[in-house]
Parts: C-alpha cells; sequence; structure tokens
C-alpha cells in the first residue's frame, strides 16, 4: 500500500515537472513526426501540395524509382559505412596510446578536442584555399610532377568530407573510450600477467570485451554525428555539390524547395525506419551481451 | 631494452603532437590570416571564379598557404565593423548578424536548460508508468535528422505564425531532447538515499530539485551549455528553411555569403564567429570533458 501511494505521487509530480518539456516535444517533435509519416500515405490535393487522398504505398514506389533519391540514399549509406568504423578504429587507437603515461596528455587531449567547438563555417575559408582547382594542394602536386585534381569536383570530393567528419569527431569519440578505458579495473591486466597472457589476448579479452557497452555509444553518436556532416558540404558546396556528396538532406530540402511532400515524406519515413531497426539492433546485441556478461 | 622504449616513448608523443597540431591547425592559420590585409590575402589566394577552368596549370595563379602575414594589420577586423560592408543589408553593419545569432541562440541555451533539467530529474529519478519508454521515445527523436520533420515543422510553424521569425528557430531549440539525455545521465549518479533522507526532513519536490538536484549536477549543465553552443552558434539548416529574409540569418550562414563576396575580410569575420565558442571552451574544458565522458557512460 505504501509502496503503491509512493508511486502515485511520484506520478503526479512528474507529470508536473514533465509537463513543460512535454507539451514542447510533442509539438515540435512527435506530431511532426506522426503527421510527416500520415503524409506519406498521401497523394498531392489538387489545389496545393497537402491533404490529398491515401495512396497507400505509391509515394515509396515512386520514390524507390527515383534515381536522385537512390544516388542519395546510397551516398549517405557508403558515408557512413566506411566513416563511422574509420573514426572509431582512429579513435580507439588514439584513447589507447592515451590511456598510458604520455607527456603532454593534457595539450593533446584538448587539441583533439578544440574542433568540437569551432564552427564549420569559419574553416570553409581555408577548406577552400586547400581544395580549389588553383588551391595550395594542387599547387603541390603540380610542383611534384602530378597533374591538378579538381578535389571537389570529382571522387575525390567524398574523401575530403571524409576528412572534415574525422578531424570533428575523432577527439570526442576519444575521450569517451578514454573513460571506458579507465573504467576497467587493473586487476583484471594484472591477472592476465600472472598467468602469462600476450598483449593481443589481453586486448581482446578484457579491454574489447570491457569497453562493449562505450563501443555501442560510441557506435550510435558516429552515426548521428555521419547525418550532420551534411551542414560541412552545404557551406562548402551548397544544394546541388558533386554527385558523389550528394546527401539524403540535400535531396529531402530539394524536395522541400520544390514543394515535392509526398517525395520527401516517404523518404523521411524510409530513414526514421532504418534508424529504428538500428537501434533496436543495438538494444538486443547489448542485451545480449550484459546477460552474457552476468 | 630501457632504451628501446625511450625511444619508442618519443617516436609515439612526437607522433601524437603532429596530429594534435593538425587538429588546431585551422584556427591557427585563421587567426594568423585574420591581420592580413585584404590585399594580400586577394594575392594569395585568388579566388576561383577568376581563373580559367582548363586543363592547362597556372602556375602564376596557384594559392600558397600562408602563416604568416607580411605586414601585421588589422584591416580586415576595421572593414568587417564597417556599415558599407554588410551585403544584404546595407543600413546595416555585419555586427546585426552577430546578434540575429546571439538572439537564437541564447533563449535555446537559457530555455532548454531549465526545462531540461526538469524532465531529466522525472527520467533520472522518479518512477511512474511508462517512464522508460516515453524516454525511449525521446532518444529515438535525438537521433534524427533534422529534415525527417521539415514539412510538419514547418506547417506548425505556420500555425503559431512563427514563420520567417527568431521563434521558428528558438522553440524547437528549447525542447530538443539532447539535453534530457544528457542531464538525465548527471542525474542518475546522485544516490537515491539523498533524495529519501530530504524527503524524511520533509523536502517537497521542488525544494529536492532546487535545493540537491540542481547543485550536483552543475558539471554537466556547464557541459550542456558548451554542446548546445557549439551546435546552435553553428546551425545551418533551420535558419535556411524558417527565415526568409536573409537579413534576419544568423552569422553562420552570413558568414558563408562573405567568403563568397569578399575573401579579404572572412578571416576576421571568421575569427570574430568563433571567438565566443573558443573562450567558453577554454573556461569550461574540464565539464566538457566530464560532460561529455559521462554521457557515454552506461547505467
Amino acid at each position: 500500500m505504501n509502496i503503491r501511494k509512493r508511486l502515485n505521487n511520484d506520478g503526479r509530480v512528474a507529470a508536473f515537472f514533465l509537463l513543460p518539456s512535454l507539451i514542447g516535444f510533442s509539438l515540435f517533435y512527435l506530431i511532426p513526426f506522426v503527421i510527416g509519416t500520415i503524409y506519406s500515405f498521401k497523394g498531392g490535393a489538387v489545389g496545393g501540395s497537402f491533404g490529398g487522398s491515401f495512396v497507400g504505398f505509391f509515394n515509396y514506389k515512386e520514390l524507390l524509382a527515383s534515381s536522385s533519391f537512390l544516388k542519395a540514399a546510397s551516398n549517405t549509406f557508403w558515408f557512413t559505412a566506411i566513416n563511422v568504423p574509420l573514426v572509431i578504429g582512429i579513435s580507439l587507437l588514439l584513447a589507447l596510446y592515451l590511456h598510458q603515461t604520455v607527456l603532454f596528455k593534457n595539450v593533446i587531449i584538448s587539441s583533439f578536442i578544440l574542433p568540437i567547438v569551432v564552427p564549420v563555417a569559419s574553416i570553409v575559408m581555408l577548406w577552400q584555399i586547400l581544395f580549389d582547382w588553383n588551391g595550395t594542394l594542387n599547387s603541390w602536386l603540380v610542383n611534384l610532377g602530378f597533374s591538378q585534381i579538381d578535389w571537389m569536383k570529382s571522387d575525390w570530393s567524398i574523401a575530403v568530407v571524409s576528412v572534415v567528419y574525422l578531424w570533428k569527431n575523432i577527439g570526442y569519440n576519444m575521450i569517451i573510450f578514454l573513460a571506458g578505458l579507465q573504467n576497467i579495473p587493473k586487476d583484471y591486466y594484472e591477472i592476465a600477467d600472472m598467468e602469462g597472457a600476450g598483449r593481443f589476448f589481453k586486448f581482446r579479452q578484457i579491454t574489447l570485451v570491457y569497453l562493449t557497452p562505450t563501443m555501442f555509444f560510441v557506435l550510435l553518436m558516429s552515426i548521428i554525428n555521419s547525418f550532420k556532416v551534411f551542414r560541412e558540404t552545404y557551406l562548402i558546396a551548397g544544394d546541388y555539390p558533386f554527385d558523389r556528396i550528394y546527401m539524403i538532406q540535400h535531396y529531402m530540402n530539394n524536395m522541400f524547395a520544390s514543394l515535392n511532400v509526398q517525395k520527401l515524406t516517404a523518404a523521411a519515413s524510409l530513414m526514421v525506419l532504418c534508424i529504428l531497426m538500428l537501434v533496436f539492433v543495438f538494444f538486443a546485441i547489448e542485451r545480449r551481451y550484459r546477460r552474457f556478461m552476468s | 631494452m630501457k632504451r628501446n622504449t625511450l625511444i619508442r616513448k618519443w617516436v609515439l608523443t612526437f607522433f601524437l603532437l603532429l596530429m594534435a597540431a593538425m587538429m588546431v591547425f585551422p584556427v591557427v592559420f585563421t587567426l594568423s590570416n585574420s591581420f592580413m590585409t585584404e590585399n594580400e590575402i586577394s594575392q594569395n589566394y585568388p579566388s576561383d571564379r577568376e581563373i580559367q577552368q582548363d586543363n592547362i596549370a597556372h602556375k602564376e595563379s596557384f594559392g600558397h598557404l600562408k602563416l604568416f602575414p607580411e605586414k601585421f594589420s588589422f584591416e580586415q577586423y576595421k572593414a568587417f565593423f564597417d556599415k558599407k560592408q554588410s551585403f544584404i543589408d546595407k543600413e546595416q553593419s555585419n555586427m546585426k548578424f552577430y546578434g540575429n545569432s546571439v538572439l537564437m541562440v541564447f533563449p535555446i541555451i537559457l530555455g532548454q536548460l531549465i526545462v531540461a533539467s526538469l524532465a531529466a530529474y522525472v527520467f533520472g529519478k522518479l518512477k511512474f508508468k511508462g517512464r522508460d519508454t516515453l524516454f525511449l521515445v525521446y532518444m529515438v527523436t535525438m537521433l534524427m535528422p533534422f529534415q525527417v520533420t521539415l514539412v510538419p515543422n514547418y506547417l506548425i510553424a505556420d500555425k503559431l505564425g512563427l514563420l520567417n521569425s527568431f521563434g521558428a528557430i528558438i522553440f524547437p531549440g528549447v525542447f530538443g531532447a539532447f539535453g534530457v539525455f544528457m542531464l538525465r545521465q548527471f542525474v542518475m549518479t546522485i544516490p537515491y538515499s539523498y533524495i529519501e533522507a530530504a524527503k524524511i526532513d520533509g523536502a517537497s519536490h521542488f525544494s529536492i530539485f532546487m535545493k540537491i538536484i540542481l547543485p550536483l549536477i552543475r558539471p554537466g549543465l556547464a557541459a550542456l551549455v558548451v554542446l548546445l553552443f557549439a551546435d546552435y552558434w553553428n546551425m545551418v539548416e533551420q535558419p535556411l528553411i524558417f527565415l526568409d529574409d536573409p537579413s534576419k540569418f544568423p552569422l553562420s550562414l552570413y558568414l558563408s555569403q562573405i567568403i563568397e563576396e569578399t575573401r579579404g575580410i572572412g578571416f576576421a569575420a571568421s575569427i570574430l564567429y568563433m571567438a565566443p565558442m573558443l573562450l567558453i571552451f577554454g573556461f569550461t574544458k574540464k565539464y566538457l570533458i566530464k560532460g561529455i565522458q559521462l554521457s557515454g557512460a552506461k547505467d
């Protein structure tokens, strides 16, 4: 009885404290999301773009037949699929080094997390100076006897965007890994040492295993942040960048500009579906991992 | 043997310092170049547009990265503050866009601190039915790119009469889920016994929140301020959609216009743009690291 009463009390207080957040959250995130999903199943009305009749999966079929959507979706997919493992690998390696006693440790850590707070717009200039047709990199190439590369208008553009993504995200992941490493009890390594375990064995059986929860979080954040790379490409190359860096967000923005609500909402719903599946797969694996640990 | 490990250690340190230097290079480069004259800038880095794009290398027209100004000058900074340099609104100086950014970002940070810390207390320490499901919903929306809810957001902003006003950007910002997520992690580190003890002393939930929770999550609040500042000071998507009137643009969007029009003052503008971020970073670095690390910790 007592417990039940306490629960109810908490419920009322919770509602009161949560109300401001809940109202705003519903209004600006939840309801728009629901409306968006509904729109994705509707056709365009005669007079305008909104509120037509239900058309089932018609919009999705149209969307999947659109070559610019497929291009944008595959670009986004490949960008994420390549750069997320890359950023995690590099930041884990750095964290492993920095976990030992290293000189200038604080300076190094500060330098690596600085990019988190440097606004993209303020480094656009440097980017142009480096990667323009007559930019510094090309000047070096020509001096070395190679021919110029049109960095932002060739397949290289994806590599250039990757560099910026890595620059911005390595430090963030690195300090999360560092915290994860600090939480692994030292005795585990000592016991392994006594049993004569090799370095690689210790890394695989202790470090990686105990780092798994951290790894999930880093993975999730890296994926979210890989979607944010749109900002960079937009500021550098505008609405219609070179084909290779035309991301799903460019597509959605351009659908918005041309008032093609059907394709936009269908694309958005598909993207949400992918993110949801990813999240649930992560949670499922994590739960299995926890059971394995205990 | 010992000598070998010592050498390895130095090679490693050198390598790490080199990478660290690459990380800070964009900032150092922008700072040093902001003290060049406009003339020197256009000499060093000719814009692509003026040059014919053929397959012959025009050696004389290549840009060359220069770290040190020939002549130290404040010319760019003066020009930035000069009224006639503004491209969008001839009546206003460039500072107007600085003001736009401030007017949008500060209310978002203040609002989200209040709203999110209240919600974080609920999600972190109070028990009620459906709590975890609701939190999962918050989490999932946090993961979604802005474009996903573009259309309905636009319609709602329109209904509320917020279009083309700062409100269209401020309100969604205030209710963003990131602050709730992050502060919850901090709230969860507070032992239940603190709250139980306060309850026994007859404290209300509100006074528990004000006197126990808020002071204990202060590092989290500091970290949140920095991360929100970094995110919204840098926003691109939202103003692009919600603001029709270019004179309302924040500095983040306007800066790319400056760079497009005249590279000459771009560096000074960039430095002025990132200055508040760098200052806050300098003062709250410790909390920022702690905040990011704790947000990655599992409960």
